[in-house]
């Protein structure tokens, strides 16, 4: 028994996808809707394989060109996440730690946050074309506040004992920043960065839908037009699976920097 | 010339929203000498840990001075080592690099800074513990690298507020005796907040007996009993008995201030 309790305890994660996909399986082959419409995850696999292996050639021009159009999006995601952490860490423990700051651009930056970033689409065209720019630039404005309000509230609820103890050591203004009020945020910019890389992902496809010819977004639109269906759905499939795998990375990063805080969170039934 | 000089001390609290200012510290005058190891002894409310942040820096008197080595009190400083309530370390670094704290902000070397927080790590008995993060650590532990961490400084005041009173009776009792211990190895001027008589009784060379509101010294009480103390000999319950009657006599005086401010 505890043998098939370990074996449960290895795959458990499988088994949410595992039914999905055999459900999605039945219900196409079932003829309850035109296959064409619903394509099988057999059909949308097959696909996937040639776009990315070029193995029959049914994608066409796309047939092994995924790793160029994955490179495509992911580096536009990357260059705008990258400006979006530089300047919202920044700004962000500026505001955190001044009154006089917040007082001055605060009210700005929480009047620009509800405008879609969607909506700067026209205004990014215009302002830098059809290519990689506008993209990045919808990139950086869909992470940045995420990453900015994150490390607004992680440097205000820093523990006031803390700053104490650091001006009681003989701490100035700026050590006491780099070397607690930094280091106590982190918690917070990390969750940040988590929901940053989402919006940067799904800020790269649609800008990619409308303002570059390139990426993954770019193959999901055209192949909607050329009524591939099963290629819409195995871009959606590798969009996913990047954004997966950004955020395991960040998660990565976030396991070093902040393994001082293994054991100090419960999970339900450790109580 | 005193190494701690509080003279004519008050500090009010301004009450905006009751428009009803409290004096928490009404005209306090103390003098403490170097190598004196003073507990600032009362009951709750009675402005004793305000006094001592003054000393530290952290808070202003609204009236009066405060002065170390002659030097007026108007921010923290690393030649006041203060040892707080709850030992507030950095919950993401191991407990060398807490100890030696003063030493990471003014840029040392690692191998040097290291070198240096063992000595005061094996000080308080904690070797072996110094990658051990806070969070591993018990709460008396955690209060010996908060002490370890202002003796590194070298400071010429030592500041405790209440440093023992998260800790359990034993090991309270060993930290008590591992901090006489530690003072008079090295000697050094300590100040010391608390509303424990017996550890007031057994750790000073004098006790400050406060009452409240408003904040006053009712009596500064030279203790010359032989070290290690004995809780229940008869000069040490002679003194007690006194500390006793001075904190009754002040609980008598019905107050409606404090009928009405429960």
């Amino acid at each position: 028994m505890p043998q098939a309790l370990a074996m449960f305890r290895r795959l458990d994660r499988y088994i949410v996808p595992v039914l999905i996909l055999a459900g999605w399986e039945a219900f196409s082959r079932s003829g309850a809707l035109p296959a064409a419409l619903l394509p099988a995850p057999s059909t949308v696999a097959w696909a996937w394989a040639d776009w990315v292996f070029g193995t029959d050639g049914n994608t066409q021009t796309y047939s092994g060109h995924w790793l160029f159009d994955m490179l495509a999006s992911l580096s536009r995601v990357l260059a705008g996440f990258a400006i979006a952490t530089a300047l919202a860490v920044s700004v962000g423990v500026a505001i955190g730690w001044s009154r006089t700051v917040e007082v001055i651009i605060e009210p700005t930056l929480q009047t620009l946050r509800p405008i879609p970033p969607v909506s700067w689409i026209p205004l990014a065209i215009i302002w830098f074309g059809i290519a990689n720019k506008p993209a990045i630039f919808l990139v950086f404005l869909g992470a940045f506040f995420p990453i900015l309000l994150n490390t607004i509230h992680g440097v205000k609820t820093c523990d006031r004992n803390l700053i104490r103890a650091g001006a009681m050591v003989g701490g100035g203004n700026r050590q006491l920043l780099r070397f607690i009020v930094l280091p106590a945020a982190l918690p917070s910019i990390f969750a940040g960065l988590r929901i940053g890389i989402g919006s940067a992902w799904m800020l790269t496809v649609t800008a990619e839908m409308v303002a570059v010819k390139s990426g993954l977004g770019y193959v999901l639109w055209d192949s909607y037009y050329f009524l591939r269906y099963d290629l819409v759905l195995a871009a959606m499939a590798s969009i996913g699976l990047l954004g997966f795998l950004s955020d395991f990375g960040i998660r990565l990063v976030m396991a070093r920097v902040l393994h001082w805080q293994r054991n100090t969170t419960i999970q339900s039934g450790e109580i | 010339m005193a190494t701690i000089e509080i003279s004519g001390v008050s500090k009010v609290f301004k009450d905006a929203k009751r428009k009803a200012d409290v004096t928490a510290l009404d005209d306090i005058n103390i003098k403490v000498e170097k190598n004196q190891f003073l507990c600032l002894l009362g009951p709750s409310g009675c402005g004793k840990s305000t006094l001592l942040n003054m000393i530290a820096g952290f808070e202003k008197p609204s009236s009066g001075t405060v002065t170390v080595d002659g030097q007026l009190i108007t921010a923290p400083g690393s030649e006041r080592g203060v040892v707080f309530q709850q030992a507030n370390l950095m919950p993401w670094l191991p407990v060398w690099e807490n100890v030696g704290f003063h030493l990471l902000l003014r840029g040392g070397q690692k191998a040097v800074r290291r070198e240096t927080a063992q000595r005061y790590i094996d000080m308080v008995g904690l070797t072996g513990f110094e990658n051990h993060y806070p969070s591993e650590l018990s709460g008396g532990m955690n209060q010996r690298v908060g002490i370890a961490r202002a003796l590194l400084m070298n400071p010429q005041v030592i500041l405790m507020d209440e440093p023992f009173g998260a800790l359990d009776e034993q090991t309270r009792m060993d930290m008590q005796n591992e901090l006489v211990r530690i003072w008079q190895e090295h000697q050094g001027t300590i100040v010391f907040v608390t509303h424990g008589i017996d550890e007031a009784l057994t750790l000073g060379t004098h006790v400050a007996v406060m009452s409240a509101r408003p904040g006053l010294i009712r009596e500064i009480i030279p203790l010359d009993l032989p070290r290690p103390r004995d809780i229940t000999s008869p000069q040490f319950n002679e003194i007690k008995r006194h500390v006793l009657d001075l904190l009754r006599s002040e609980r008598t005086k019905p107050s409606l201030e404090t009928l009405d401010h429960p």
